[in-house]
């Protein structure tokens, strides 16, 4: 089932696959293993004539068995979570120095991305404003500044593993290092009005020389 | 014990007090199952209409839509050209020209269509079968005794159900359409009439969920002090049927969950109406978008558990009855439900991990989430083990109990992935959370309520429903079902987000075109096989072969009521002896010994 993943091209990616495939592994045993043993019961104990059912009003040790083992499980799985968890979304352990910083608004229905220019301050004369498109360099630190002017909209790039919902009047930050150059689609992952459907911007990933010879022609020195 | 009272009223009631405004709580159980089936194919039929927009997006719906040749050349050629012909032509803005022009969905209605859909089938589907039909025709059965403890509250509770329908109803044809913010309306797109052009269908769909959460109220106060007070001798707590705890649990969570979705309802009535910025974000209103997710998420993760912890305990009922065996560990089964309803007051912000809430919240909800997944598994293995050693009678009812049990594996093993936090981040918002949505309520609820209806019916209406119709039922829902919803987990890991209308707008999404198109199919397959269900039903009510007082040998008090069950229920208010489950026990001959008969008598046949 997991080949249907789309490609990953983040660095925190490969991360969020591990614990997908880990839980998809684990819960094709636990599947396999209740389903048999369904299966298995359902022919074995089926109603034969003259044969009565055992009465057996439970069993102790196994209540406490599998609980204590769900439990342990449980929390394993907690523990190996955690991390990466924090990794993608606690702004306190996002790298830090970005190669980029660019502030997305959502907006009924579109995406408005914002440079701040050479001065690296937003709201100044040399900002650039673009609407859907963002431009990152491959193999760098992105932070985004995310915000909606409307409703909630809900930012999604599948390729990056990555999904924030944006929020009016706040700002949350969003970091990814895409790992390959190409052009991503950025749904809007959040109900947003009638035109959420289809509501699409890309993030084009340019490897180093394509990224300055952008920034060269938007910001000529 | 001579019983002094004799509860049964034999004097004649008129139609109007004896079906309509009746308060016997047998009575306004049926009515409940009859509303709730009328309304299953309300919820049902939209998610048929908008099932059809994503396999064939913007394409012109079959039968009632325009052909080829009039949307290319305005040839006039079916039926269905010369209808919208007419709705072209006329002055008057029609209902049909505004939410699907020449047949073809616009994506306001869309968002409509899931929106009513997911509100019927949860609030005037599940919860009105579940707690109000079962609830209400099994508490005094199986605890013995004459009636709920309040009888005009009970009618009360029927007659608000009816009111915040037909209030519902109406919101489908005021000026702007019905509420299309999503079941979960989430501010402030639901909170300011702008964002969406919906005007009053948002503010009746909020209106008619007051409604409904009175009625839950009240209903629930009058299961809650039933249960407590007016069981019958002998009927301690742990004697009672896992369904009656079930249904007890869950009285309580409705007692303590719906205020707060009524608070939240008010509040955005408020922003709607009032001005106030309860919800709204601007800077000077001092509200936020959040605090809705958090009251109707407070409210909505225990409505979740209130929308399976009775399938577990009618699934419990049919298993055990039908392996003819104890249930499994019957107070680890209890003990279960209670961790469940309780865990589910501490994992609301497992529908928040993405919303912009504290990341370090989203650590502690994952850990409580999964912790559910403890109770789940005792629930699960106690079933199997409830089966173990047994001697299974495949009937009807039993097929839905085992289908209850392994949907609600898939469907429980799916809510892993959604409850781990990195995984969370991909899946969120996709079809991967409609599809557990569906394995938990559709294939763990549904199939316990299609068990329960046949399994009970006999005591209800006193006659058989066909079992080869209920077979061929069963089959046809269990296939179209899987085949309706798994693929839904494989659209889920291809980033298929949920609530679009249009997938073949995204690139990355452009294989799924034929897995939509599989979907739907099935979905139309699923729709129509409800159609035999509720034949069956109606026909059987006047034509099933006539059942006796206890056809399939159960234990418990609602079989010792003769059928049809009259009014006050019971000749004498039986005593309890035992608990719900004795049965195949050692050394008796009969593989079954009901509640209330006396120790070392001999068994008798119930019949």
């Amino acid at each position: 089932m997991l080949q249907w993943l789309p490609e990953n091209v983040s660095t925190f990616g490969q991360g969020v696959d591990n614990l997908f495939y880990a839980i998809y592994y684990l819960t094709l045993v636990v599947f396999i293993l209740v389903m048999g043993t369904l299966i298995v019961f359902l022919i074995k104990y089926r109603h034969q004539e003259g044969k009565k059912a055992d009465y057996i009003e439970g069993s102790t040790t196994l209540e406490i068995a599998w609980t204590a083992a769900t439990t342990v499980i449980v929390f394993v799985l907690a523990m190996f979570s955690y991390p990466q968890w924090n990794n993608i979304k606690s702004p306190t352990q996002f790298p830090e120095n970005p190669d980029v910083v660019v502030q997305v608004s959502g907006k009924q229905f579109n995406w408005d991305m914002t440079y701040p220019g050479p001065d690296n301050e937003f709201g100044t004369d040399d900002d650039l404003e673009l609407e859907n498109e963002l431009h990152v360099p491959v193999n760098a630190v992105v932070h985004i500044r995310l915000t909606s002017i409307d409703v909630i909209h809900s930012f999604f790039v599948p390729q990056l593993r990555l999904k924030q919902d944006a929020l009016p009047n706040r700002f949350i930050n969003v970091w990814f290092e895409a790992t390959k150059a190409g052009r991503y689609e950025i749904p809007c992952a959040e109900l947003c009005g009638f035109g959420h459907s289809g509501m699409l911007g890309y993030l084009n990933v340019h490897t180093q020389a394509d990224y300055d010879a952008w920034v060269q022609e938007r910001w000529p020195q | 014990m001579h019983d002094t009272e004799h509860a049964s009223h034999d004097h004649e009631e008129s139609f109007i007090r004896k079906y309509i405004f009746s308060l016997d709580h047998k009575t306004i159980g049926k009515q409940f199952l009859i509303y709730g089936l009328i309304m299953f194919f309300v919820g049902g039929g939209l998610a048929l209409l908008f099932r059809w927009q994503l396999a064939y997006p913007d394409e012109p719906l079959p039968i009632i839509g325009a052909s080829q040749q009039y949307l290319d050349e305005g040839e006039v050629v079916t039926g269905a050209d010369r209808m919208w012909e007419r709705i072209y032509d006329s002055d008057k803005e029609e209902w049909l020209e505004t939410n699907m022009p020449s047949g073809v969905i616009t994506p306001q209605f869309y968002n409509m269509l899931f929106t009513m859909h997911a509100t019927i089938m949860v609030f005037f589907v599940v919860v009105p079968i579940l707690v109000g039909a079962f609830g209400n025709f099994l508490i005094p059965l199986m605890i013995g005794t004459r009636d709920m403890a309040f009888p005009i509250l009970n009618m009360l509770s029927f007659w608000l159900a009816v009111l915040a329908a037909i209030v519902m109803a109406v919101g489908f044809f005021v000026p702007g359409g019905h509420a299309a913010a999503g079941w979960t309306g989430y501010a402030p797109l639901s909170a300011d009439p702008q964002w969406t052009g919906v005007e009053w269908g948002q503010n009746l769909w909020a209106i008619s969920l007051l409604i409904q959460g009175f009625s839950s109220l009240v209903g629930s106060i009058n299961y809650i002090t039933t249960i407590i007070n007016m069981r019958a001798p002998g009927m301690t707590l742990f004697r009672m049927p896992l369904v009656i705890w079930s249904l007890f649990i869950v009285a309580i969570l409705l007692l303590l969950a719906f205020p707060v979705l009524s608070s939240a309802l008010a509040l955005l009535i408020f922003d709607r109406l009032a001005g106030t910025t309860f919800f709204s974000a601007t800077a000077e209103g001092g509200g936020d978008p959040l605090l809705w997710q958090h009251l109707f998420w407070f409210f909505g993760h225990p409505e979740v558990y209130i929308l399976i912890l009775p399938g577990m305990g009618i699934a419990s009922e049919l298993i055990a009855v039908f392996s003819r065996k104890p249930v499994f560990g019957y107070r680890s089964m209890v003990w279960a439900m209670i961790a469940i309803a309780f865990l589910g007051w501490i994992v609301w912000g497992h529908h928040m991990f993405q919303s912009g809430m504290r990341p370090g919240l989203g650590s502690i909800f994952m850990t409580t989430t999964m912790l559910i997944a403890v109770p789940s598994a005792i629930k699960t293995f106690n079933w199997l083990g409830t089966m173990f050693r047994g001697s299974i009678r495949f009937t009807t009812p039993m097929l839905h109990g085992i289908a209850f049990v392994s949907m609600f594996v898939i469907g429980g093993l799916s809510g892993i992935y959604m409850a781990n936090t990195p995984v969370d981040i991909f899946i969120h918002d996709t079809y991967y959370i409609v599809a557990h949505i569906h394995y938990v309520v559709f294939g763990g609820s549904l199939f316990a309520i299609f068990g329960g209806i046949i399994f009970w019916f006999p005591k209800m209406y006193g006659r058989y429903m066909n079992d080869a119709l209920s077979k061929i039922h069963f089959w046809l829902t269990f296939i179209a079902f899987n085949c309706t919803f798994f693929p839904m987990h494989i659209l889920g890991v291809g980033g298929h987000m949920r609530r679009i209308s249009n997938p073949q707008q995204y690139e990355f999404l452009q294989g799924f075109e034929g897995m939509n198109i599989f979907i739907t199919m099935s979905a139309f397959t699923l729709g129509f096989a409800q159609l035999i269900l509720v034949f069956n039903f109606f026909w059987s009510m006047y034509k099933g072969k006539v059942a006796e007082q206890n056809p399939w040998h159960v234990n418990t008090l609602e079989w010792e009521a003769p059928t049809p069950v009259p009014h006050g229920n019971f000749g004498q208010i039986p005593t309890v002896h035992r608990g719900p489950y004795e049965y195949s026990v050692p050394g008796e001959e009969s593989d079954w010994i009901p509640q209330a008969q006396p120790e070392h008598a001999p068994a008798t046949s119930g019949d």
